[in-house]
């Protein structure tokens, strides 16, 4: 069994029990504990089931590459799924439950899979779920999506914080073992900036358990003085419990800093993503122990020999009491000492190598653990837990010689860089065959904007794994990081190492040699999605000779470990199935994150209220108070209208027509775009911007204008103000202000940079106000101030002047074909300026009107909406605005494209108004369908309605469509078939419904 | 004159940082050649500061001078004092290709001030803002989050930031979730300079 045989461990402190629950049941542990060790400590074995075949899975490893410890963590707001228990900091009151069972962790009846594997071999899913087609929506898919996916979904919204901070350094350094302390200690000596991150909560990494000594001292011991050497400098940050996630274009790296997952009760955000730009990136990441394939390698208490080797020196924990040791290394005979010192019985070291290792082979004979070389794994039995192991020659097919019973098996397979953020951003990778792994080729890097390296590895990640070699490597590779970011060499420091020398290892990719096909189909590559050998195998067989398409097709290395032990086996495998060399076979693609990071960290400080800015107008408050219903233009957020207390939305607009109509109206204009254009060119400028012709404008007048693309598009319009000779004030649409001042700039600075001409956005400088409506001149009158009246002030003309107190610039332009003026005052003042207006309108039956009213009243007059009558593909010709389009001009933005064939082809559907015969509403976007049907057998269509309203004014539906020759088909009734199963007939008509001589608005 | 506002009518609050919207502040954009004797002269008279050089800000008793980019400039002056100061540019700059104009109802402009002011802006604004590289003296157009801001430091524990005034409530809420209580992040504070 598993249990805590000493309460000396390294990193917990004895004398803080706290208690947690798994699966319901009240457990022990340590302050110091991670949840893993925590479990085995309760002799909690099994802790969760595999994904396909719902196998009994064990703790495997002690760090963030563990395949099968994932369990749902936390409750209600707070609850996680996925989190990995060997990462996990172990706190009292933690909640855990494990993932991928039913009914219970002990029973689960998915389980049966398993007997069923060999009907569940690789690319089942695609084998299977082609055929029938028809079975795939309501068989397949529900019965995927019931087995997909490990953890729970959360249900309530996350209760944390989370939040982003951008550093800059000049040398990130990734990883606070003994490489990346010493990297960065050398690169720090030469003054540069140096941020360090660890990913655990202790310094030192694998250095303190692994042993040796530097500096005369052992390793724990050094790591400490280095660290608080380094917490001394200011130049040096050191961060803990922060992983660096990923590494990018131009020395952008990401850390994931966890901050209160180890103590839920502290005060602030849960999590933070450092946004990094480094000028160089050293990357000690480390390297990963590798499983062995051999059959049953799955079965709970079969562990890595490293991480049965930290959970013995750092937690005193022990995953069994009769174990056996299988390597190809020296590396995991430190295990079997460690094991042998705590007084566990390590039963064999079965050393896959005929001759053996070393030096630590020596210290482990004379401590009296037998040791048998050349000999193998057959097959471990056991169901939750191991139970015996059968013992064969390693070169053979799996002829059991011997069988022994124990409760544990520690495995090394030997060791693989941890090259992921290396290879995050490009840098390529070499296969080293004295190591049997890939590491970082320093001859073709990640190449910045310099054409040079900007991330260096360091020490294990770097492919050296002793640590006589590491530290020596760290010390130049700090030295080479410092001075690539601009920093002169003084004096390297020294430190002397002592390390016990290793035996080489001999590659073993399956366990034994020549295993035969019953235990190559229980030996597994990738524990979490359930790859064996086999499946890889035949992956190979069928014809898979990428590894990136036998990735997909077996799944490995595809779960949520991102194959972090499964890669280097899976790609050996599928090497010597394909009889190719490993370094020919590559690797898949390292993507980050590193590890999974959470949604929160991602989002950063953007939720709630602050989840994305939203604009106001200087009236904003006042249209909250005054219960106005938003509508989201842009980021921009509008009265849509202002329903009245009892009064629907729709009742509130029609009031609001009528009125404005009738009496008077204000409405909230500030959103619209008001760009300066001011210069000697100015006039030239714009005449090349709008379709018509703006520098004949005399100052004090306005005209509309329209603007296009390149490519002849109608992309905004608005009214063009003259202020004087070398300036003009264009209006834009509220959405098209921020993109017409960049289309403005964009020319004049790439294209006509000689053109005299300046602009600025003013968009926010004015509150905008409309008076509309037959009484909009009373109203202003009562307000005292400048002469409105008909014959000083005319129609598209503006004039600066006083109304009331204010200092207003007005313009006489109308957009609802009323007599209405458009007043701007400075936004400071635009609250009051309102105000003042609604106290003078009183007696004059002044309302306020939303934006829906705004595009009734427009659309009754037939004046189109950029993003209703437009769609991207409507040029100003479709609209029937020929009259906004100069003959006079040579050239405008525009021009040559609309004389494209495409653009002049008289089949173009052209706008035309629609009247229901019925006086119904047309649907929005209905279309007219016309006879016979198309390619696809949907019927062919003859036009489509681009906006749609019910008129108080006219009492009935009114409409505006792009229809098939539409001006030439007026009274032509057309069938519009809606989604709710009725067919609309609509007469075509002028689009202009209401006052067409346009004599309200000249009054 | 009628009741003027600014965008949060300064609106204050106390965290990790002090946070305050300061009030109306007189703003005039100058667009035109910089390297112009005219435009240099216009600006440095309007504001009282002497000519910045790229991204700097420099500062005079009654306003400062901003560069914007290589053909804008910032003028800062009492609010009150615009329309005079603008007049007064206008007619200097005569027929010289330019544009100046004002700004300051368009703006919004907040003081982040505390020991722990670099961090917490260091959560909103991608910026190197170690106090040896980030001094008064700098400004920088960047962003606050998800909209466009310029910062600049009064002193080593103050800064100033402008953005647009339709989003001065945003800019206002995501200080103070970068500024709440528990979430300082010791960075910048370590690096002082020892």
């Amino acid at each position: 069994m598993s249990h805590r045989y000493s309460k000396s461990g390294r990193l917990i402190d004895e004398n803080r029990e706290i208690s947690f629950t798994f699966n319901g049941k009240t457990l022990r542990g340590f302050k110091g504990d991670t949840l893993a060790s925590a479990l085995l400590a309760n002799d909690q074995m099994l802790v969760g089931r595999s994904f396909k075949y719902h196998r009994p899975r064990g703790i495997v490893a002690s760090g963030t590459e563990e395949p099968n410890a994932l369990v749902n963590m936390g409750e209600g707001a707070r609850f996680e799924p996925n989190q990995r228990a060997t990462t996990t900091e172990l706190f009292d009151g933690l909640v855990a439950r494990s993932q991928n069972h039913w009914p219970t962790l002990d029973f689960d009846v998915g389980g049966i899979n398993a007997s069923l594997s060999r009907l569940l071999p690789a690319g089942f899913y695609y084998k299977m779920f082609m055929y029938p087609r028809a079975f795939w929506k309501h068989v397949y898919e529900p019965f995927i999506r019931q087995s997909a996916g490990l953890g729970q979904a959360p249900k309530e919204a996350d209760a944390d914080t989370y939040e982003h901070f951008h550093a800059f350094t000049d040398v990130l350094v990734i990883g606070g073992g003994v490489a990346g302390l010493v990297a960065a200690r050398s690169a720090a000596e030469t003054g540069a900036r140096v941020l360090v991150l660890e990913q655990s909560a202790h310094w030192g990494g694998r250095g303190p358990v692994d042993g040796g000594r530097i500096d005369d001292r052992p390793v724990d011991n050094f790591v400490e003085t280095l660290v608080s050497d380094l917490s001394a400098r200011a130049n040096v940050t050191l961060r803990t419990r922060c992983m660096g996630a990923g590494v990018y274009d131009h020395g952008y790296a990401l850390g994931y800093e966890r901050l209160t997952d180890h103590a839920p009760d502290i005060n602030g955000p849960r999590h933070r993503l450092w946004r990094i730009r480094a000028k160089q990136i050293i990357t000690a990441t480390g390297a990963i122990e590798r499983p062995l394939a051999f059959a049953g390698n799955d079965v709970p208490g079969v562990m890595l020999a490293s991480a049965m080797r930290d959970y013995l020196v750092n937690y005193g924990v022990a995953p069994g009491q009769r174990i056996i040791v299988a390597t190809n290394n020296d590396d995991a005979y430190r295990t079997a000492i460690e094991l042998k010192k705590a007084g566990l019985d390590v039963l064999r070291i079965l050393d896959a190598r005929e001759t053996g290792g070393g030096a630590l082979m020596n210290q482990a004979r004379q401590l009296g653990i037998r040791i048998d070389c050349g000999r193998a794994i057959a097959k471990v039995s056991g169901g939750k837990r191991v139970r015996k192991v059968q013992i064969c020659a390693q070169i053979g097919a799996g002829g059991a010689l011997e069988e022994v019973g124990c409760d544990a098996v520690a495995m090394s397979g030997g060791w693989s860089p941890a090259v992921h953020l290396w290879s995050h951003c490009g840098g390529k990778l070499l296969w080293d065959d004295t190591h049997a792994h890939f590491r970082p080729d320093p001859e073709r890097p990640l190449i910045g904007a310099d054409g040079k390296g900007f991330v260096l590895p360091a020490g294990s990640a770097n492919g050296i794994l002793s640590l006589d070699g590491i530290v020596p490597d760290a010390i130049q590779t700090g030295r080479e990081a410092a001075k690539a970011a601009g920093f002169r060499l003084r004096k390297a420091p020294e430190f002397a190492v002592v390390q016990n020398s290793e035996a080489p290892l001999e590659p073993v990719w399956l366990m034994p040699q020549e295993a035969r096909v019953g235990l190559r189909t229980k030996a597994w590559l990738d524990f979490q999605n359930d790859v064996k050998v086999s499946d890889v195998q035949l992956a190979a067989q069928e014809g898979y000779e990428s590894v990136e398409h036998t990735k997909r097709y077996t799944t490995l290395g595809m779960a949520t470990d991102q194959g972090k032990l499964s890669n280097i086996n899976g790609l050996a495998t599928l090497a010597n199935a394909l009889g190719a060399p490993i370094p020919a076979v590559g690797t898949t693609t390292f993507r980050p994150p590193y590890a999974p990071i959470s949604m929160g960290a991602i989002a950063g400080e953007a939720r709630g209220s602050v989840f994305q800015p939203l604009r106001r107008t200087p009236m904003h408050e006042w249209h909250r108070q005054h219960n106005a219903e938003w509508e989201p233009v842009g980021h921009w957020r509008r009265p849509y209208a202002y329903p009245r207390t009892g009064e629907t939305t729709h009742d509130a607009v029609m009031r609001e027509v009528s009125n404005t109509r009738q009496k008077v109206g204000l409405l909230d204009a500030s959103t619209l775009g008001k760009i300066l254009v001011k210069g000697p060119d100015a006039g030239k400028f714009l005449d090349m911007l709008y379709t018509n012709m703006m520098s004949t404008l005399k100052p004090g007048k306005c005209r509309y204008g329209l603007m296009c693309s390149e490519n002849g598009f109608l992309i905004d319009d608005g009214v063009v103000a003259r202020i004087d000779d070398d300036t003009f004030l264009c209006h834009t649409t509220t959405g098209g202000a921020d993109r017409i001042h960049a289309h403005m700039e964009e020319w004049l600075q790439t294209e006509w940079w000689d053109w005299k001409v300046y602009t600025a956005n003013l968009t926010e400088q004015f509150a905008q106000i409309a008076v509309v409506g037959p009484k909009a001149r009373e109203l202003l009158d009562k307000m005292g101030g400048m002469d409105l009246s008909a014959d000083s002030f005319k129609f598209m003309e503006w004039q600066d002047g006083q109304i009331g107190d204010f200092t207003a610039r007005v313009f006489r332009i109308s957009f609802s074909g009323e007599l209405s003026f458009e007043i701007a005052v400075p936004a400071s003042q635009g609250l009051a300026f309102w105000s003042e207006l609604m106290k003078a309108g009183q007696g004059l039956g002044v309302m306020p009107y939303g934006t829906e009213a705004l595009h009734i009243m427009r659309a009754e007059k037939g004046f189109i909406m950029i993003g209703d009558e437009t769609d991207g593909t409507v040029i100003p010709q479709d609209l029937g605005l020929n009259w906004a389009i100069s003959k006079k001009k040579e050239d405008y933005l525009g021009k040559r494209a609309q004389q494209r064939d495409h653009m002049t082809d008289p089949t173009r559907w052209k706008l035309v108004g629609l009247e229901t015969l019925d006086g119904s509403v047309l649907p929005d976007g209905a279309y007219a369908v016309a006879e016979g049907t198309n390619a696809n057998g949907q019927r062919n269509t003859q036009g489509r309605v681009t906006s749609t309203y019910h008129s108080p004014t006219l009492s009935k539906g009114i409409a505006m469509g792009l229809v098939l020759h539409g001006p030439d088909r007026m009274d032509e009734v057309l069938e519009f078939p809606g989604t709710d199963g009725k067919t609309y007939q609509a007469r075509i008509v002028d689009p202009v419904f209401y006052d067409k001589d346009g004599e309200k608005q000249n009054v | 004159m009628s009741e003027t506002i600014s965008a949060l009518n300064n609106a204050g609050y106390s965290g990790l940082v002090r946070i305050d919207e300061t009030g109306l502040q007189g703003m005039i954009t100058l667009r035109g050649d910089l390297s112009l004797t005219t435009v240099k002269k216009v600006a440095t008279t309007a504001s009282g500061a002497t000519f910045p050089g790229q991204r700097q800000i420099t500062v005079s008793d009654t306003g400062a001078l901003a560069w914007m980019s290589p053909d804008e400039l910032l003028i800062l002056c009492p609010y009150e004092e615009v329309s005079d100061r603008l007049a007064k540019m206008t007619k200097t700059l005569g027929n010289t290709n330019a544009l100046a104009v004002d700004v300051s109802d368009a703006r919004a402009i907040f003081a982040i001030s505390g020991e722990d002011a670099r961090d917490v802006m260091a959560k909103l604004c991608p910026v190197d803002l170690h106090p040896e590289v980030f001094k008064p003296g700098e400004i920088r157009r960047t962003r606050l989050a998800q909209i466009a801001a310029a910062i600049w430091m009064e002193d080593d524990d103050n800064f100033r930031l402008i953005c647009f005034r339709s989003v001065a409530q945003y800019a206002y809420d995501v200080l103070k979730v970068a500024a709440a209580a528990g979430s300082a992040a010791g960075f910048h504070a370590a690096q002082d300079p020892v």
